[in-house]
């Protein structure tokens, strides 16, 4: 799960870490008031939401005036933000921070991220700051220090201090930085976050050392303990279809292509849309049913799918090992009377009861084409989506 | 021979008396030498009742006391799996096999970091995975068993259905089964790809190996640089992603592309480099193993 960036600083200023005078509006009156309250001649309107590239993408932008933030606020509220993230069509701005200015002396970069090697949380700090940190670890690796944190002591100051030497923090705020690296640790540790960064990290002239951007992601396995972290869920940061297939407890995710397909399995999923796209189509979808491909699942399935108005053919691939396909063949039978199904439909199902299940397509009346392996229903269904 | 698991392996069921648990119990307990094999259950509320004539016991170390066993399956919810995997590392069984889908990334680095500290020798395989299946022996987990058969050839796999795709294709081609391990698609988990790997190289009833990986994390790549140092025996392979977009979750927790890193074509590539030969067809995982047998 994400959360925006004024969401995540409540959460690190919990913990100590520094950040800006800020206030979270959802208007242009808001943020007008929140400027005044916030006092001072310079504000940092910023457009909330979940991708990042807000910058680069005319989200952040510097008002001097009161008139100017007030533009500025209008301007940004409400536009479709197109980042290198978003995609072309962008996400529309909802939320903005009011931000009192700062005086950047040099701008670092710090995140954390679960390190599959070696099982244990990982720090990232770099001098780099501001940068995208893809880019640092791909052009000079070297420019980042690493820290694999022991799970048992947490970030030991020894750590925390080599780490803020290492990115150029002067010996007078090490103790400052200190206190961010650590406090960012706890903070991820204590909530199950999957990602926690602060880039930029600022020092500034005075040498404090301020968090003036951050983003964490969380486990969604481990949202059973956060309620906190599930009450910042924005919805209309999420892909509508997305969200309703959760409700239906579908796995799934929005593609570009135009052909469905509904499989049995994460991996199995993933090598179906593979199979699309190495026989010349483009998967529209990744969803996985899990184990139960039950009529009711399998119709939720087709309507999501059926709301992509660009859809030209439904694969269905299910490997019934527990499953028998017998109960599939009638779920889905029943799902394309259910929806009225007009794209053709190809199945696939191997396993249990295999012929009673072919046999219960055929016999439906319905125009079902039925595969034999995965190669075949890939042609098949790219060939029925093709029209021919 | 076979690894990790054969007909003389003693199991107990963590989870036995829940529905999930139950119902894989006994498909297990019905297939091959089950009924020697599957010989406890545990749930501290009902030592001393049983399921189906499977005793229950208080603990795992109960379990290990009176019905020797020395592996355990886990079908325990998400929120009590990385306790239950301790319960059981602390019995100090051979095996643990934790099937179980959904536990929070940061209970397992602390069960798996415990398990280091203290230099334990058990074996964690998942969790968020099928089992461990010896064809005509023993089969631990949640995956149908009759579409396995007893053989030469070792699968290794992060996925579910996708194993047992790759396990139908190869029985369909006659080529039989030493051990079908699913490792699970967790990011942090037990035995990994070159774990599983060495294993096979040193089991003198398999030949050759099937490789299945997906997108997110590492660890084909470095199963595959320890098999062009190390391995004897044919490896092929088949990566699932090729078209998963960056920065989405695909369904397993660990299938995820970040920052670039773990797509399917550096997977591949790979792979490639290191004498693994690969299909990009999953539907012809089987027919290119067949192509590097003697």
């Amino acid at each position: 799960m994400k959360i925006h960036e004024y969401q995540a600083k409540e959460i690190l200023r919990k913990y100590g870490v520094a950040t800006p005078r800020a206030v979270p509006c959802f208007s242009v009156d808001e943020a007008v008031k929140a400027a005044a309250t916030l006092g001072g001649k310079v504000w940092v309107v910023k457009a909330q939401i979940h991708a990042g590239g807000r910058g680069k993408g005319g989200g952040v932008k510097l008002a001097r005036s009161e008139a100017e933030l007030k533009t500025l606020a209008g301007q940004i509220l409400g536009m479709q933000l197109v980042t290198h993230q978003t995609g072309p069509e962008g996400q529309k701005v909802r939320r903005l921070l009011i931000e009192e200015g700062a005086d950047i002396k040099k701008e670092l970069y710090v995140g954390l991220v679960v390190d599959r090697v070696t099982q244990t949380v990982c720090l990232m700090a770099s001098s780099e700051g501001g940068m995208d940190i893809e880019e640092v670890a791909a052009k000079t690796p070297e420019k980042i220090h690493k820290v694999f944190v022991d799970p048992t002591t947490g970030l030991a100051d020894a750590d925390a201090d080599e780490a803020a030497r290492r990115i150029g923090i002067p010996e007078a705020s090490v103790p400052k930085a200190r206190a961010a690296l650590q406090g960012l640790y706890r903070a991820f540790w204590d909530t199950d976050a999957s990602l926690a960064e602060i880039n930029p990290l600022i020092l500034t002239g005075s040498g404090d050392v301020i968090a003036l951007d951050a983003k964490m992601n969380f486990d969604d396995n481990a949202l059973f303990r956060h309620p906190e972290i599930v009450a910042m869920r924005d919805l209309d940061e999420e892909d509508p279809a997305e969200v309703e297939a959760s409700k239906h407890d579908l796995n799934y995710i929005q593609l570009d292509g135009n052909i469905g397909c509904l499989v049995n399995g994460a991996g199995l999923a993933m090598a179906t849309m593979d199979t699309i796209k190495l026989y010349g189509g483009e998967p529209a979808n990744f969803l996985d049913v899990g184990g139960g491909a039950t009529t009711e699942k399998v119709t939720e399935a087709f309507k999501i799918m059926l709301k992509n108005p660009g859809l030209k053919a439904i694969l269905v691939n299910i490997f019934g090992g527990i499953m028998r396909c017998d109960t599939i063949a009638e779920g889905v039978v029943a799902a394309s009377r259910a929806v009225s199904l007009k794209v053709p439909l190809v199945v696939r199902m191997k396993g249990t009861n295999e012929d009673i299940g072919k046999k219960i397509l055929k016999d439906s009346g319905l125009p079902i084409i039925s595969a034999d392996n995965m190669g075949e229903a890939g042609a098949k269904v790219v060939a029925a989506a093709k029209g021919a | 021979m076979s690894i990790l698991i054969n007909k003389n392996t003693r199991v107990v069921t963590q989870g036995i008396t829940g529905k999930t648990g139950q119902f894989h119990t006994r498909t297990s307990r019905d297939y091959a030498n089950g009924r020697s094999c599957y010989v406890a259950g545990v749930n501290p509320k009902k030592a001393g009742e049983d399921f189906e004539g499977i005793p229950i016991f208080a603990t795992v170390k109960d379990a290990k006391a009176k019905a020797g066993v020395n592996t355990s399956v886990i079908y325990v919810p998400p929120p009590f799996a990385a306790a239950a995997i301790w319960e059981a590392v602390e019995a100090d069984l051979d095996l643990v096999i934790c099937i179980t889908e959904g536990i929070p990334v940061r209970d397992m680095i602390e069960v798996r970091d415990r398990m280091r500290k203290q230099n334990r020798r058990t074996v964690l395989v998942g969790p968020n995975c099928p089992g461990v299946i010896t064809p005509d022996e023993i089969k631990i987990g949640i995956m149908p068993g009759h579409i396995h058969r007893k053989g030469r050839i070792g699968v290794v796999s992060r996925s579910g259905t996708l194993t047992y795709e790759a396990v139908g294709q190869l029985t369909e081609l006659g080529l039989g089964q030493s051990t079908a391990v699913g490792i699970g698609g967790d990011p942090v988990n037990g035995l990994k790809h070159i774990d599983v790997m060495r294993m096979f190289n040193d089991d003198p009833d398999t030949d050759a190996v099937i490789m299945i990986g997906e997108i997110g994390g590492s660890d084909e790549e470095n199963a595959a640089r320890w098999v062009k140092a190390n391995m004897k025996k044919p490896v092929v392979g088949f990566i699932a992603g090729v078209t998963a977009p960056p920065g989405k979750r695909m369904g397993h927790a660990g299938a995820i592309i970040s920052g670039g890193k773990g797509t399917a074509q550096e997977k591949l590539a790979v792979m490639e480099e290191c004498g693994i030969k690969v299909t990009r067809n999953p539907a012809e995982m089987g027919k290119l193993l067949k192509t590097v047998l003697k």
